[in-house]
């Protein structure tokens, strides 16, 4: 049985209440931090747990809190990224709707850490019951004194306000989010400048993932070298994993990090095993966006050493033979499914989400899903199977913000394991089974 | 001053310089192409992608190499900094997609396009585009809108450039248009079919590297290669309420005797060296309200300067002479 740090509480009735949460132990973090702690301490903390960023990118928190500029009579603020919007990713929402006052908590003190009198939690839109729910949680800590002027009577002062997002894949984007924020159209900026030296309203500004937030709390109580301790190397402490797919129990994992893959899909804590008795064909290991592996690739590195969940052993091999733990969206295949159906439906979405402020990404997306629904027609060639794999080379890296990225790489990796399907429903188009029950599924129709 | 070497040319440029500034000071050998860029314009650039570049070299200070093409139109020079931009075959292949992309849903219909003859993207597809399209899809496509009574907009032709966005920003004080929608389902568009009425208005055609905002007082009167271009000025004092005043300094496009259009005049780069008023632009155009300079500099490649002088070798000297004036370097060794 793993350590369980953010969600151990997850079942205890009225957990989402004040009153059950402080009963719990909750908000000890922000009494410990304003009353016996520097901001500066707290930082230190954070930088010594080695805590990565939860979001996707992996940035150490600590570093990212360092450099934010504090230049004398300018506000900083601390934004909360909950644009949660990649494909099986479904963490933060869980945190979010059963224990809301963990991200408050987790808010007050990292605010405190940085200085910030003003925080800002940025929710999608689609996640409107979610926010809600926060609303009310926020209501009930500036009633007990939580937020608000002089906080446990220091002379520290925050509001917390909800925002809530559009829907908009692309506002996850940190620089987007900021101008989603901003209440302008929410296209990524172009960088540098970055967040910490001109953010928000041009102000230095943080911003950190739910789960980040959500951790900075038990590093406060626990140390930051006691929360070293868990997990392997660089890759410390615990991860919300949001499980899908063709397994037994789909749902949100807490797991300590070096925990290895197969047990974490095989054991009956976690994953239970494939459904039904089939076999393992891929696993998408962090949200749609990193690239998808085949089963003997995921259990094992390409040196034949047990993959682990962290964030450098899923990427061991680089590209090639390695994934990324991104935003701990664990998504399972199994032996019956189309990766070409799949590799359709995740560059669909790319298409539809593309900003088009770059023109790479947003011509590129589209004539990929064109090529795709092609193929799936049964009208490709192999020449469109290498015209793929062109179309993505062209997109990954000449992009302002990494939706560019995150585009490109589905299909790479699909190509560079699977192009034996793609290869099959060119030369073989009656092989393309069940076509038409997925295009009714998605709103399309047969060309 | 930071030192900035591109292609193995060193320059040294004030600090704030971007990449692609210290390009075109070295010369159009080295400058890379620009569609969304545009140097009088605040904040534009960084869109269109053709102008990134390698940099081999962050800086003196820290000397690792940039991971990814950065955009040189929006990346400033570090002192130490080495740039490859023409002697980066990874560079050009990545250029010749981004050419593709931005070609993919523009019409190929050059010949009826009003633009053709003076249009960025043409240029840029002779010269860094392929010879055939690999896209077989179709098109997206646009009706035709009237923005006011003297711009239409195209959105087919469009390559959401956001140059006119910037234009009416920042030049007149109240932008009525801006992009819709997003992807590439996005599209310039007034508010609720509103039209764009302001004294400057008509800059948003000159700045367009394409066919989607046209001139409706042009529109089809003319091929530009048969029209003759003559740099002229004229006493004007319009002045928007941002301050923007008319330099009164144009080009009159003549034919015969006719004045067909009036534009800003453009420099080496295709950009607008002045900005113009909607009265100089589309109210005059008798050769009486103005005061003639004489011929505008063309490039000796460029389409324009075909067919309409009888005198070509005088025409050669008078227009160099013409460019010494103005500070024009190389124009006629612009590849």
């Amino acid at each position: 049985m793993g350590k369980k740090l953010l969600i151990h509480n997850d079942r205890v009735p009225g957990i989402h209440t004040l009153d059950v949460y402080r009963a719990h132990g909750g908000y000890a973090s922000v009494e410990k931090a304003l009353k016996s702690m520097t901001p500066d301490q707290v930082t230190e903390e954070v930088k010594k747990s080695g805590l990565r960023g939860r979001g996707g990118a992996g940035f150490p928190t600590g570093m990212k809190w360092s450099f934010l500029a504090k230049p004398e009579g300018v506000p900083r603020y601390l934004v909360c990224n909950a644009d949660e919007s990649e494909p099986g990713t479904f963490k933060d929402r869980y945190l979010m709707e059963k224990i809301p006052h963990a991200l408050i908590e987790g808010m007050i003190t990292s605010s405190y850490a940085l200085g910030a009198n003003q925080s800002y939690i940025y929710i999608r839109g689609e996640y409107f019951y979610v926010a809600r729910i926060l609303e009310t949680a926020i209501a009930e800590a500036y009633a007990a004194g939580w937020l608000g002027k002089n906080i446990l009577g220091t002379n520290y002062s925050l509001e917390l306000s909800v925002q809530v997002g559009g829907g908009a894949y692309i506002c996850g984007e940190e620089t987007a989010l900021l101008e989603s924020l901003e209440g302008k159209r929410g296209n990524p900026r172009i960088k540098p400048p970055f967040p910490a030296v001109a953010g928000l309203w041009g102000c230095p500004t943080v911003v950190n993932n739910v789960e980040t937030i959500a951790a900075v709390c038990p590093i406060v109580m626990m140390g930051g070298e006691e929360y070293a301790k868990i997990g392997v190397g660089k890759s410390t402490g615990t991860k919300l994993i949001s499980a899908s797919g063709h397994i037994n129990k789909p749902g949100v994992y807490e797991i300590e990090l070096g925990l290895p893959v197969e047990e974490f899909i095989y054991s009956e804590e976690y994953c239970g095993g494939i459904r039904n008795g089939k076999k393992m064909k891929a696993v998408v290991a962090g949200g749609s966006s990193v690239p998808i592996l085949p089963t003997e690739l995921i259990l094992k590195t390409a040196k034949g050493e047990p993959r682990l969940m962290t964030y450098e052993s899923l990427a061991d091999g680089g590209f090639q033979t390695g994934t990324m733990l991104g935003s701990g969206g664990f998504i399972v295949m199994d032996e019956d499914t189309s990766i070409v159906k799949n590799l359709f439906t995740f560059t669909r979405f790319y298409h539809h989400e593309s900003c088009g402020q770059c023109s790479p990404c947003r011509e590129g997306t589209g004539w990929m899903e064109k090529i795709l629904k092609k193929i799936l027609d049964g009208k490709g060639t192999l020449a469109d199977v290498d015209l793929l794999w062109d179309i993505q080379s062209k997109i990954e890296g000449k992009t302002i913000c990494p939706l560019g990225e995150a585009a490109a790489w589905p299909v790479a990796a699909a190509l560079r394991h699977f192009k034996h399907e793609f290869e099959a429903y060119v030369k073989n188009p009656s092989s393309i089974k069940d076509v038409k029950h997925y295009y009714r599924l998605n709103n399309l129709v047969e060309a | 001053m930071p030192k900035v070497t591109i292609d193995g040319i060193e320059i040294e440029v004030p600090k704030g310089t971007t990449i692609l500034q210290a390009a075109r000071m070295i010369g159009p050998e080295v400058a890379p192409p620009t569609m969304c860029y545009y140097s009088k314009l605040k904040t534009s650039g960084g869109y269109c992608r053709t102008c990134i570049v390698k940099v081999t070299k962050g800086s003196a200070q820290n000397p690792n190499p940039m991971p990814k093409p950065v955009a040189s139109c929006r990346t400033e020079v570090m002192d130490g900094m080495e740039v490859q931009n023409v002697t980066s075959p990874e560079i050009l292949e990545a250029r010749k997609g981004v050419v593709e992309f931005l070609l993919i849903n523009h019409p190929l219909d050059c010949p009826v396009c009003d633009q053709a003859g003076e249009c960025s993207l043409q240029d840029l597809g002779y010269e860094h585009g392929a010879a055939k399209t690999r896209y077989e899809f179709k098109r997206r496509e646009f009706e035709r809108i009237d923005i006011g009574k003297y711009v239409q907009l195209h959105m087919t032709r469009c390559i959401l450039c956001y140059r006119c966005v910037k234009t009416a920003e920042q030049i007149t004080d109240n932008r009525v248009h801006g992009v819709i929608h997003r992807g590439d389902a996005g599209e310039i568009s007034t508010y609720i079919e509103k039209a764009i009425d302001n004294e400057f208005s008509g800059n948003v055609i000159d700045v367009c590297p394409v066919g989607a905002l046209t001139d409706k007082t042009f529109r089809f009167k003319q091929r530009v290669w048969f029209t003759k271009p003559v740099e002229a000025h004229r006493k004007c004092t319009t002045k928007s309420a941002t301050g923007q005043t008319c330099s009164g300094k144009v080009r009159l496009w003549y034919k015969g005797e006719d004045i067909l259009r009036v534009t800003a005049r453009k420099d080496q780069w295709g950009e607008v060296e002045e900005f113009i008023c909607n009265d100089c632009r589309f109210e005059h155009k008798k050769t009486s309200d103005w005061t003639i300079e004489g011929p505008s500099p063309v490039n000796r490649h460029s389409v324009i300067s075909q067919n309409h002088y009888n005198h070509l070798n005088e025409l050669k000297v008078e227009v160099m002479k013409h460019q010494k004036a103005l500070g024009f370097i190389n124009i006629n060794k612009r590849p």
